[in-house]
């Protein structure tokens, strides 16, 4: 049986397209003050840190080493996992289970303005056989799209539907990069990107950090009275080689899942879980994923969808943040789907707030085509 | 509660300057492969894996993704670190953690690199603050360069001593059939070497190096089952102190002092010299064999060189470090730090051929990367309490 652990704080900066104010140290900085303003503690008392960055996306080998000051890590334990910040946590709250530490700093961040996006996700693919095909986020994400409408007869309207609710969630998140107010058809008549995903089916590129504070129920006690605890954690890897995988499967995530769910004793997802934040980079996304977190059966995620379960007020609201495609900020934006559930858990989610939260499915990704995926069970 | 955990098992590839006959996954293969041997474990055993090195060497974006058909993470939490040079010390300290936690009970450690893909100063000069850094100190060789001056100028040191550090570990490399640079070099030779930035020689530096190394953790009550004497982890403890190169302290290594009082302090060491049996030290550069161990509490500031003269850490002395051959012989950068972890549990276990050092109870071994970062983990042959 697994200690508990509760996480006492999170922070944000707002997502945006270009903070050309700020450097990555800037954002750290800010979403690492905010988390602990709302875990009311000091940065003397966070006893190790573990921060998440991308090589690529910020074009520095180390990218870590660009944050160290401002996560104020000096003198302390560290490490910094590459990848999205869902599984950067996962190690912090090792480090707190294994009894070396009681207080974990997580923090991520990204800075895509600064990138070149098809160049960095064409770098995921093999060298000599499928990079000269040009393959890239986007391309791989039309093909697992093609495969999946396919296969279980999803429509363009249905994966449109993700697009006009979340970027219109988006308005009650001030963090959020993109709020919108879309008609299906406006998402629909948007430039082609890539059959058949359109440019309002697809996340923008954003800027932006967010940090979080995990801490073993002992410690947590000394600083909040409204601990959100881990209930369950898990994660997987599916094949690398996308012929090797029936894109329109979600089998690490599935797998994450039942992890995930079994560590929380979570029997029936779409019974138990009151709210999910996804990692929605392509519309279509959100269906797949709701599938392979069993919120709905295989193939039935654009029904779930279409009946309005998954707005704000429905029966399970998924991305009332706004998701990833209002603000996709790469390997912060699974942290940020942990924070926004935290927030929804401790009733402190504003306007974007659903009512009565009190089990909440957070969720992250790594590699293409939702390749490796992390899924959290947080509780009040 | 938390688990004890132990190191396992371990393998590694034959290191070379260039292995054209494998891609990066298939050397990361040949790693894990003899890491299973060596503990009679199959993949199916395998309950988690952690994989890590440095992006621009190979130009690999989400390796972790990349690499599952020769880590065997098809199915598995998989989970990448990186950190630069300590990135293999950096993944055994994430192995202990994760195992300890009580979520893994055999977890796969893979660190690796294939350096003759890239141009290694070039990737390690966008390290470095692009503003502040970049265009007048960085890369490798040129703040060592400045701490061995600064060491010299401090203590009287000079280049023989250092020289003295490479002769060491290049003649323990010939006992290593792992190693990559398998040749006894002299004092003289050394000294004559071409100048790289003064008062650096060629074989004051480390080398590149493409390898892959693969260590095996197992939780207490599943490693006695696979391993009938497991390097029990005693104790991890790292410090990453700057951001700008400009606020590193030259003189001496003060990450590396403050996470040795550390270690020291948790398992329990008061006289280094005396307690630990054998070091296994990433040391990138000859003047860090002399002014590093003296952070490592081995003796007071400016002796280091008085040590090495006297044979204290060569094979056979009071204190062995680099039985392997160390980093100047070798350096898989990835795996580096990985490397020198696999061969202080090898020394535990008494499986190091050639090289093993008698009765090993207590084995260090470190890492050194990014901004004057180290990290250290202790291993020993007793369960800790």
């Amino acid at each position: 049986m697994m200690d508990r652990i509760a996480i006492i704080g999170v922070g944000q900066t707002r997502q945006e397209r270009n903070k050309v104010h700020e450097t990555f140290a800037d954002m750290v900085f800010e979403a690492v003050q905010q988390a602990l303003e709302h875990a009311r503690i000091g940065i003397r008392e966070i006893d190790n840190v573990v921060t998440a960055s991308n090589d690529f996306w910020d074009g520095r080998t180390i990218s870590s080493m660009a944050v160290n000051d401002a996560c104020g890590s000096y003198d302390k334990n560290i490490s910094t996992v590459e990848g999205d910040g869902t599984f950067a946590a996962f190690y912090g709250m090792t480090r707190i289970l294994s009894g070396a530490y009681d207080t974990t700093l997580v923090v991520a961040h990204c800075k895509g303005s600064e990138s070149d996006a098809k160049h960095i996700t064409n770098a995921m693919f093999d060298p000599v056989y499928l990079r000269p095909l040009g393959l890239d986020n986007i391309s791989t994400a039309a093909m697992q799209a093609n495969r999946y409408m396919t296969r279980y007869g999803i429509t363009e309207e249905q994966c449109a539907l993700v697009s006009v609710k979340n970027h219109e969630n988006a308005y009650r998140n001030p963090n959020a990069h993109l709020p919108m107010r879309l008609t299906v058809e406006d998402v629909l008549r948007s430039r082609l990107l890539a059959d058949p995903i359109k440019l309002l089916d697809a996340s923008p590129v954003s800027d932006g950090a967010c940090a979080l504070i995990l801490a073993r129920e002992s410690a947590a006690a000394r600083y909040t009275d409204r601990p959100v605890w881990v209930r369950g954690v898990g994660y997987a890897a599916d094949p690398y080689h996308l012929g090797d995988r029936d894109l329109a499967d979600c089998d690490a995530l599935v797998a994450a899942a039942k992890r995930a769910y079994g560590m929380a004793g979570i029997a029936d997802p779409a019974e138990e879980i009151d709210l999910v934040e996804l990692y929605d980079a392509f519309s279509y996304q959100e269906l797949l994923w709701t599938e392979g977190l069993g919120l709905c059966g295989r193939g039935e995620g654009g029904k779930l969808a279409a009946s309005g379960a998954t707005r704000t007020d429905g029966s399970i609201p998924v991305n009332p943040s706004g998701g990833l495609l209002s603000a996709h900020t790469v390997t912060v934006a699974g942290l940020v789907r942990i924070a926004e559930a935290v927030l929804q858990i401790r009733g402190e989610a504003d306007q974007r707030q659903v009512p009565a939260v009190r089990t909440a499915v957070a969720h992250g990704v790594n590699g293409p085509c939702g390749q490796s995926h992390c899924v959290w069970v947080l509780g009040a | 509660m938390a688990n004890r955990v132990a190191i396992v098992g371990s393998g590694q590839t034959h290191h070379r300057t260039r292995r054209l006959d494998v891609n990066g996954v298939e050397l990361i293969y040949e790693a894990t492969q003899r890491a299973l041997e060596d503990t009679g474990l199959t993949m199916k055993d395998i309950d988690g894996v952690i994989i890590g090195n440095m992006d621009h060497f190979e130009g690999i974006n989400y390796v972790d993704c990349w690499s599952i058909d020769g880590s065997g993470g098809w199915g598995k939490p998989t989970l990448k670190l990186t950190t630069g040079g300590t990135t293999g010390s950096t993944l055994a300290i994430a192995g202990y953690h994760m195992v300890a936690s009580g979520l893994f009970d055999r977890l796969l450690v893979i660190g690796w690199e294939k350096n003759s893909e890239s141009d290694t100063t070039a990737a390690i000069t966008t390290a470095f603050d692009p503003v502040w850094d970049r265009s007048v100190f960085a890369g490798a060789i040129s703040g060592l360069a400045v701490e061995a001056s600064v060491y010299m100028h401090t203590y009287g040191a000079t280049e023989r001593d250092a020289a003295r550090v490479t002769v060491r570990d290049r003649r323990h490399a010939c006992l290593n059939p792992f190693a990559h640079l398998r040749k006894e070099v002299t004092l003289e030779e050394v000294l004559s070497s071409p100048p790289l930035a003064d008062p650096l020689k060629l074989l004051d530096m480390c080398p590149r190096t493409d390898g892959a190394c693969a260590v095996i953790f197992a939780s207490e009550g599943v490693a006695e089952r696979i391993c009938p004497r497991p390097a029990w982890i005693l104790g991890t403890a790292n410090r990453h102190l700057y951001t700008y190169l400009g606020d590193a302290d030259y003189v001496g290594l003060k990450s590396l002092r403050h996470a040795s009082r550390e270690l020291y302090e948790k398992v329990g060491i008061r006289e280094p010299l005396k307690e630990i049996d054998v070091m296994e030290l990433y040391l990138p550069y000859s003047f860090a064999g002399l002014s590093w161990i003296e952070e490592l509490g081995l003796c007071p500031p400016g002796e280091g060189p008085r040590l090495l003269w006297d044979g204290v850490t060569d094979l056979g002395g009071e204190l062995p470090i680099n039985p392997s051959g160390g980093v100047i012989s070798c350096n898989p950068i990835g795996a580096t730090g990985l490397i020198r972890c696999a061969e202080a549990a090898l020394q535990v276990m008494g499986k190091a051929g050639e090289r093993q050092v008698p009765d090993v109870h207590v084995a260090l071994s470190s890492g050194f990367g990014g901004c004057w970062w180290s990290d250290l983990v202790m291993v020993g042959s007793t369960k800790p309490a």
